[in-house]
């Protein structure tokens, strides 16, 4: 079979690029830090006004000396983008599944699923917490969920229609129904196209987890501490939260990185 | 009893005549090559008798049923150029997959798969994944899963083809023993004259637009005659059968 995208290639645990890849985080690392001492120099030496932009050693003491609260924020935002990612992926696949099974169901779906993709969905927030209240977690894992929704969607609706003609040609001659058909080819192949579907919206429900804070709700979670913290003046602080957003969105990055190469393992036949 | 009849079929794609008058008789055990260019329609021929495709006219028995019911039937089997491998699952359950379909028990299954991969030689490999297979191996893999159901006809469309020639010679001897023990009829499409000649009871040269039947040769072992084939190989009768398909060929595209 040709592998209907280019995702599934060159990913071969043991083959020659994994030589690269082990050593392949020092050039970033030395890039970071090369950027982090031009900072701090740029900032010294042009005596950059705080508001503008801190330097990293004073961000890096806010980090230090509110580390507690940082990873009380943390654990509270990247709660809400892994439930909200939880079940948007849920959601997403059994769209897609119906929809594959139900002509009905598809064209009922697809529309509303892709038109959701245009929207600007963090716009739903504000609605979101005067629907269900400022005292409850609800309206930003709400709109994690619908962000996610749609990307997983997509790629599981592209998985279940990726079938090999050879496939289709082999479960016909053996007179397979479609139920039989789904359950031994369609998901099974889908497997890849799903987990990608999971890798692309990881990221995008911790952006979506951070901003939803930004307006109004609960007050107990990065997005709503780099809010307080900038309107307070307090940049250095302010930058410390943004540190720990950047770390917990690599986090779920790297989460659904690992997931991608663990459901593609071995899957390199013709 | 025939494993397949063919009674002046034809197919048209919009306005490509691509099977035009098609007769041929198949019989239990036998085994028949069809050769020809590219675009002579026998892989729609080969689709037509798996019911895969639907013939425009004419009267097609496979199994002295209709293809359709044929195919319900698991009268056939078949093997693609592609091995088509499910690379999810292991080489032993690629090859319980058509008894799976059909609702067998799973400890039958399992007995059936671990006998087929012995008939194949791949006995050792039955936990592997079809990935960590070499071509001929996944190709092996494939005809065994073809065989599973035990049936009486064995369709196969350029099974060999993206072999190296080492490799397809081996497959080439392995088949002719399969198809022995099983009994089974087989069905060959290929476009390699040695292989059709090596192979088969009979070789049917078919010329393109419209595809047409111009020629139905002896191969070089008639009546499913035993040997060593690579005795065979270097025999006066392979050689003769080489020649007179090459001249057919020659003359249903020279005209």
């Amino acid at each position: 079979m040709t592998a209907p995208t280019d995702e599934r290639h060159g990913r071969r645990p043991g083959s020659d690029g994994s030589a690269v890849r082990r050593n392949g985080w020092v050039a970033p690392v030395a890039f970071g830090v090369l950027v982090l001492l031009v900072w701090e120099g740029f900032v010294r030496l042009l005596g950059v006004p705080a508001f503008l932009l801190p330097a990293p050693t004073a961000i890096g003491a806010q980090i230090g000396s509110h580390l507690p609260v940082i990873l009380e924020t943390a654990a509270v935002t990247g709660g809400n983008a892994l439930v909200g990612l939880v079940a948007g992926f849920l959601v997403g696949v059994l769209l897609a599944l119906l929809a594959s099974a139900s002509r009905l169901v598809a064209e009922l779906t697809t529309p509303v699923v892709l038109a959701g993709s245009a929207v600007p969905i963090v716009a739903l927030a504000p609605v979101f917490t005067t629907m269900f209240g400022s005292t409850t977690e609800i309206p930003r894992r709400l709109v994690v969920t619908v962000v996610v929704i749609v990307p997983v969607f997509v790629s599981t609706v592209r998985g279940l229609r990726a079938v090999a003609p050879v496939h289709a040609d082999l479960m016909t001659s053996l007179a397979a129904t479609p139920a039989q058909f789904a359950r031994f080819v369609r998901v099974p192949g889908a497997v890849p196209y799903i987990i990608t579907g999971l890798r692309l919206a990881a990221p995008a429900a911790v952006i979506a987890s951070i901003v939803a804070e930004y307006f109004g709700g609960l007050q107990n979670g990065l997005g709503s501490r780099i809010t307080s913290a900038a309107a307070n003046t307090a940049y250095a602080r302010a930058w410390a939260f943004v540190a720990a957003s950047i770390v917990l969105g690599l986090l779920f990055y790297l989460a659904g990185l690992l997931a991608e190469r663990l459901a593609t393992r071995g899957r390199t036949t013709t | 009893m025939t494993a397949v009849e063919l009674e002046d079929v034809d197919k048209r794609f919009g306005e490509v005549h691509a099977l035009d008058g098609i007769d041929l008789t198949i019989a239990d055990g036998e085994f028949v090559s069809l050769i020809g260019p590219s675009g002579c329609g026998k892989s729609t021929l080969l689709r037509i008798i798996a019911d895969l495709e639907q013939a425009g006219g004419g009267t097609v028995l496979v199994a002295g049923k209709s293809p359709q019911r044929a195919r319900v039937d698991q009268e056939y089997g078949i093997a693609f150029q592609a091995a088509g491998l499910l690379e999810w699952r292991t080489v032993a359950e690629n090859v319980e997959l058509p008894l799976q379909v059909h609702g067998m028990g799973k400890a039958q299954r399992r007995a059936r798969a671990a006998e087929l991969l012995e008939l194949v030689g791949l006995a050792d490999f039955a936990a592997s994944r079809p990935g960590q297979l070499s071509g001929g191996m996944q190709q092996r893999v494939a005809i065994a899963r073809a065989l599973a159901p035990s049936p009486r006809l064995l369709l196969m469309d350029e099974p060999f083809g993206a072999l190296d020639e080492m490799t397809r010679e081996r497959m080439q001897a392995e088949l002719l023993r399969l198809a022995r023990e099983t009994g089974a009829a087989v069905l060959f499409v290929t476009h390699s004259i040695p292989e059709a000649a090596v192979l088969s009871d009979r070789v049917v040269v078919m010329s393109p637009r419209p595809g047409r039947i111009t020629e139905v040769i002896g191969g070089c072992r008639p009546g499913g005659a035993v040997g060593d084939i690579d005795d065979v190989r270097e025999s006066t009768a392979f050689f003769e059968a080489i020649t007179a398909v090459r001249e057919s060929l020659r003359k249903a595209h020279g005209s």
